[in-house]
C-alpha cells in the first residue's frame, strides 16, 4: 500500500468512525500496519536502527483496529497495567500528547518499552484482535503505537516545534516538577531501567538522590547489552539527561561493595534509603571442554565491547578491539543470543549460526527479533547443542562439536525438555563462539552484606508489594530480584520501590 | 569525577609512575587490589592497573605502568595536572595477609610494582622477606631501592648481567628453595612466562605460591568473563576471584594464549598511531 492509499483509507475509516459506523467486523478487516524497516541487506552492514517507526497514518490506522473492549484484556497483560485501550483510542483520535500522558501514568520509559517489550507474551497475548486471528503478532500492534507517541515526544523535545509540526503544548514539559527539598538522601545503585525510574520518582518527591553506577556510562543493559540497531543510545541518554535536569546526582565508576559499601553509605555518608538495582550481570558458561580457548566469548563481553566500548569503530575512533570473525556460532535462544548474532553480522562475519537446543517455539527471544535475525541471514540450528569447542595448537577456536537433540516431556518451566540423541555428534568449522545461555546475579553487594537475605539463586528476597528487603531502608528491584527478566518488570519494580521509599522517608520526616 | 595527576615520574625507558587523585579508592584499597582506568569517556578502552600504593590522607593512589599498548602510551604522554576521566575500583580481592615465616617475593619487570605493596604488607605482618627482582637489563629494573628497604635479603638478576647477577629469577629461587628450612611461602608477580617457571620450581619443592594475574579485562566486576582463566581445570574470573591465585593450579599456557588474543590487531593500530605521532612532531 502506498502512503497515498493509506491516507485515503484512514480518511474513510475516520469518516465511518465519526458516523458511528465502524463495526468490529470492519475493524478486523483493517490491514495490520507493518513496521517500516531498513532493508535486510542494507541494515546488516550498518548499526542504525532496524525498525524506522510508524508514520502518523500508520499509527492512526493501526489504532483503529482496536475494538475498545470493555474489559480491556490488554491492560491485564501489561506488567505495569498501562491503560492501553485508552491510549490507543487517543492515538486513533490524533490526540498524541494525551496518549503519551496516559502511558506515562504507569511507565516512564515508553520509547524504550515500545521497542524492547516482549508484547507477544504480554498485552498482545491477551488482545481480543490477536485472539481472533489466533496469533498475538496479528493483535493491535501496541508496542509500535507506544513507540510512535514516545518518539514524537522525543523529536519534539530535541527540536523546535516548527520542525515537526506539533504544537508545543502537544508535548510534555521536558523536566518533571520536583517537590520541595526534604533533606533526605536516597542512594540508587545501578542505572538500569529500574534505577532510572526509582531515581526519577524519589527525586520528584523532593529527596536528594544520588545514582551510583559501576560503569563510566549510565543505562545498564540498555547501553552495554541491547545494541544500537535495536535501541538507539540517544533515547536512553535522554532519560538520563532528564534525571540530571531534575537534580539527580550521577556518580559513575562507583562500585558499591568495593568503592564504598552500603553500610558506609548509610552509616557514614548519611543516606537514609537505598534502592539496589544492580541487575543480573554474571554470564553463565556451559562448562564444556574448550570453553577457555581464544575466540570463545560470553555474549556480555562481546556486546559490551561492541556497544559500550564502540569496538565496531576500532582504529577509526574506538581503542577497544574486538575479534574479527568470519564464522561465528552463537549458543542460546534469547534476546541476548539474537543481539550477539546480529552484532557479529554487522561486525563483518560472513556466516553466523545460532545454535539452540530446543525448537523455535521455545525460544525466549521476542518474535520480532527472531524474524529480523532470519531475514538478515542468521542460520538457525535448532535442536542442537555444543559438546565441546575445538582449537588449534595456538588455542584458537577452529570449530565446535555439537550433538543433536529431540524434545521429551515438559520440565518444571513447562517447556519440553531437550534430550540428546546418542552418537549424533557433528562438527561445524568456525573461528568464534559466543555463549548466550543466561546471566546470574552479581554477588559483589551480597558478599559485603551478609544481613541481606538472598535466595539460593543469588537474587535478593523482597516483599513484592513494597520491594522492601530484609534490611530496613533498603529496597531492591529489577534483575537482581527477578533473575534475568525484562526492562518493563525492572521499571515496574523500580516504581513500586520508589513509592515505598517515599513512604518510608515521609514517616521519618514527620515529627 | 575526573582524576587529576598530581605527580608523575619516569622510572625507566618504558615504565612510568603517577599519583592520581582518587580519595575513595585511596581509603578503601587493600594491597593486591587494582583499578580499571579509561582516559576519556567516549572511545577509550578500559585497562586494569594495580594500585602500587595509596595515601588516604592526601586522597591519592599510585599507579605504575609500562608503555605497551595505545592506552599506556597515551598515559605516558600525560602531564601533571591532566585528568583521567575514569578510574574505578578498588577491584579484586586484597592479598590474604598473615604470618607465614619466610616469604620469597619474586618480581619480574613491571611485576615489581604490584609486588611492592604486597611485600611491604607481608613484612608488616612479621614475615621475613627474601626478594628476588629480575629484568632483562639494568635499564628495565624498577623499585630496587624500595625493595631494599623492606627486604631481609635482596637478590637482583638481569638476563644480560648489566646489573646484579646474570641469571633468570628461577636460578636464585631454586637455591633458596633448597635451603634448610625451605621458605614457607612464595609470591611471584611478573610476565606470565616467568610466573609459570617460578611455579615450576616452587612446586618441585612444595612451597605454596601465590601469583597475581593481569589478564585482559573489560568491566572488572565479573560481568564479561573476558578475564577468565583455567584454574584447577575450571574457569575462574581474575577480576573477582583474583587477581591472586595459587600458582600451582593456574593453566599458564592457556592464559598466555588468551593474553595474545588481540595482539595482531592492536599491533597494527599501534603502528598506525605511532606513525601519526611522528607526523605531528615533525610539524
Ligand atoms: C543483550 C540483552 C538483550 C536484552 N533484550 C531485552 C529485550 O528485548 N526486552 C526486554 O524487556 N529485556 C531485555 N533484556 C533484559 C533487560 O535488559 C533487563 O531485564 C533489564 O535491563 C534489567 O534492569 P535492571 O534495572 O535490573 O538493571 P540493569 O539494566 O541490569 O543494570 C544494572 C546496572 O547496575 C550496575 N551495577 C552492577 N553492580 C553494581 C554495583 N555494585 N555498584 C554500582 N552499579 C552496579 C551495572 O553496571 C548496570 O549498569 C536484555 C538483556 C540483555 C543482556
Ligand atoms: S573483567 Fe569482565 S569479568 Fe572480569
Amino acid at each position: 500500500m502506498t502512503e497515498k492509499e493509506r491516507q485515503e483509507l484512514l480518511e474513510n475509516l475516520l469518516a465511518k468512525q465519526k458516523a458511528g459506523e465502524l463495526k468490529a467486523s470492519d475493524r478486523y478487516n483493517i490491514p495490520l500496519q507493518e513496521m517500516p524497516e531498513q532493508d535486510p541487506d542494507i541494515r546488516r552492514t550498518n548499526v542504525d536502527e532496524v525498525a524506522t517507526g510508524y508514520t502518523e497514518t500508520n499509527a492512526r490506522i493501526e489504532a483503529l483496529r482496536c475494538l475498545g473492549c470493555k474489559t480491556a484484556p490488554c491492560v491485564q497483560g501489561c506488567p505495569v497495567k498501562i491503560r492501553i485501550k485508552d491510549f490507543v483510542e487517543a492515538i486513533a483520535e490524533g490526540e498524541y500528547s494525551k496518549a503519551l500522558s496516559i502511558i506515562k501514568e504507569n511507565s516512564l520509559l515508553p520509547a524504550v518499552c515500545g521497542r524492547v517489550c516482549p508484547q507477544e507474551n504480554q498485552c498482545q497475548l491477551t488482545c481480543t484482535v490477536g485472539k481472533k486471528f489466533k496469533d498475538p503478532t496479528k493483535a493491535v500492534s501496541i508496542g509500535r503505537l507506544e513507540r510512535f507517541v514516545a518518539d514524537l515526544d522525543f523529536v519534539a523535545r530535541a527540536s523546535s516545534p516548527s520542525d515537526h509540526g506539533l504544537e508545543a503544548h502537544d508535548t510534555e514539559e521536558s523536566t518533571p516538577a520536583v517537590a520541595a527539598e526534604t533533606g533526605k538522601k536516597v542512594a540508587i545503585i545501578g542505572s538500569g531501567p529500574g534505577g532510572i525510574v526509582a531515581a526519577a520518582d524519589t527525586r520528584r518527591a523532593g529527596h536528594d538522590v544520588t545514582l551510583f553506577e559501576a560503569f563510566h556510562k549510565p543505562g545498564g543493559v540498555m547501553v552495554y547489552g541491547i545494541p544500537e540497531f535495536r535501541l538507539p543510545k540517544a533515547i536512553v541518554q535522554k532519560e538520563i539527561d532528564t534525571l540530571t535536569n531534575m537534580g539527580v546526582k550521577p556518580n559513575y565508576n562507583f562500585i558499591v561493595g568495593k568503592t564504598r559499601t552500603i553500610q558506609q553509605l548509610m552509616n557514614e555518608d548519611g543516606f537514609d534509603a537505598v534502592y539496589i538495582g544492580v541487575g543480573a550481570g554474571l554470564p553463565n558458561f556451559m562448562g564444556i571442554e574448550g570453553e577457555s580457548l581464544v575466540g570463545v566469548f560470553s555474549a556480555n563481553e562481546y556486546l559490551t565491547r561492541a556497544n559500550l566500548m564502540k569496538a565496531y569503530s576500532f582504529g577509526s575512533g574506538s581503542d577497544t578491539p574486538i575479534i574479527q570473525s568470519k564464522q561465528v556460532a552463537v549458543v542460546g535462544g534469547g534476546n541476548v543470543a539474537m543481539d550477539a548474532a546480529r552484532t557479529a553480522l554487522r561486525l563483518g562475519a560472513e556466516k553466523v549460526y545460532l545454535i539452540y537446543r530446543r525448537t523455535e517455539k521455545e525460544m525466549p527471544a521476542r518474535i520480532e527479533e527472531v524474524h529480523h535475525a532470519k531475514q538478515e541471514g542468521i542460520e538457525f540450528h535448532i535442536l542442537q547443542s555444543p559438546k565441546r569447542v575445538l582449537g588449534d595448537e595456538n588455542s584458537r577456536v577452529t570449530g565446535i562439536e555439537c550433538l543433536k537433540y529431540e524434545l521429551g516431556e515438559p520440565d518444571d518451566s513447562g517447556r519440553r525438555r531437550p534430550i540428546a540423541i546418542k552418537d549424533s555428534e557433528f562438527i561445524i568449522e568456525l573461528d568464534t563462539v559466543i555463549i548466550a545461555i543466561g546471566n546470574t546475579p552479581n554477588p559483589l553487594i551480597s558478599q559485603t552484606m551478609p544481613e541481606l537475605e538472598m535466595t539460593r539463586w543469588g537474587t535478593i528476597v523482597v516483599d513484592e508489594n513494597t520491594m522492601a528487603t530484609s534490611v530496613p531502608g533498603i529496597f531492591a528491584g529489577g534483575d537482581i530480584v527477578s533473575g534475568a527478566a525484562t526492562v518493563i518488570l525492572a521499571m515496574g519494580q523500580g516504581r513500586i520501590a520508589a513509592a515505598s521509599i517515599n513512604e518510608y522517608l515521609a514517616k521519618k520526616i514527620q515529627p | 569525577m575526573a582524576h587529576k595527576i598530581v605527580s608523575k615520574k619516569q622510572l625507566s625507558t618504558d615504565v612510568f609512575t603517577a599519583e592520581i587523585e582518587a580519595p575513595l579508592i585511596a581509603q578503601a584499597r587493600q594491597p593486591g587490589q587494582f583499578v580499571i582506568i579509561g582516559i576519556n569517556n567516549e572511545y577509550s578502552e578500559r585497562i586494569p592497573l594495580t594500585i602500587a600504593g595509596a595515601d588516604p590522607q592526601k586522597g591519592t593512589i599510585q599507579l605504575i605502568w609500562q608503555r605497551v599498548g595505545k592506552t599506556t602510551a597515551e598515559l605516558s604522554e600525560m602531564k601533571i595536572g591532566d585528568t583521567i576521566a575514569n578510574v574505578a575500583g578498588p577491584l579484586g580481592k586484597g592479598t590474604h595477609l598473615q604470618k607465614y615465616g619466610t616469604v620469597v617475593c619474586i618480581g619480574g619487570g613491571i611485576g615489581n610494582a604490584p609486588l611492592l605493596p604486597i611485600a611491604t604488607a607481608l613484612k608488616e605482618h612479621g614475615n621475613k622477606i627474601i626478594s628476588i627482582l629480575g629484568a632483562r637489563n639494568k635499564e628495565l629494573l624498577i623499585l630496587v631501592d624500595e625493595f631494599a628497604k623492606i627486604s631481609d635479603e635482596l637478590i637482583v638478576t638481569t638476563d644480560d648481567g648489566s646489573y646484579g647477577r646474570k641469571a633468570l629469577v628461577t636460578e636464585p629461587l631454586k637455591e633458596i628453595c633448597m635451603r634448610e628450612p625451605k621458605p614457607n611461602k612464595a609470591y611471584a608477580i611478573g610476565p606470565a612466562i616467568m610466573m609459570k617457571f617460578c611455579c615450576g620450581v616452587t612446586k618441585q619443592f612444595d612451597v605454596p605460591t601465590e601469583v597475581s594475574l593481569n589478564t585482559i579485562m573489560v568491566d572488572g566486576t565479573g560481568m564479561c568473563g573476558g578475564c577468565r582463566i583455567e584454574y584447577d581445570g575450571k574457569p575462574k574470573f581474575v577480576c573477582v576471584d583474583g587477581p591472586e591465585f595459587d600458582g600451582h593450579k593456574v593453566n599458564f599456557d592457556l592464559m598466555m594464549k588468551r593474553l595474545g588474543a588481540y595482539k595482531d590487531l592492536e599491533q597494527r593500530e599501534h603502528e598506525k598511531h605511532k606513525c601519526k605521532i611522528g607526523l605531528n612532531r615533525k610539524k
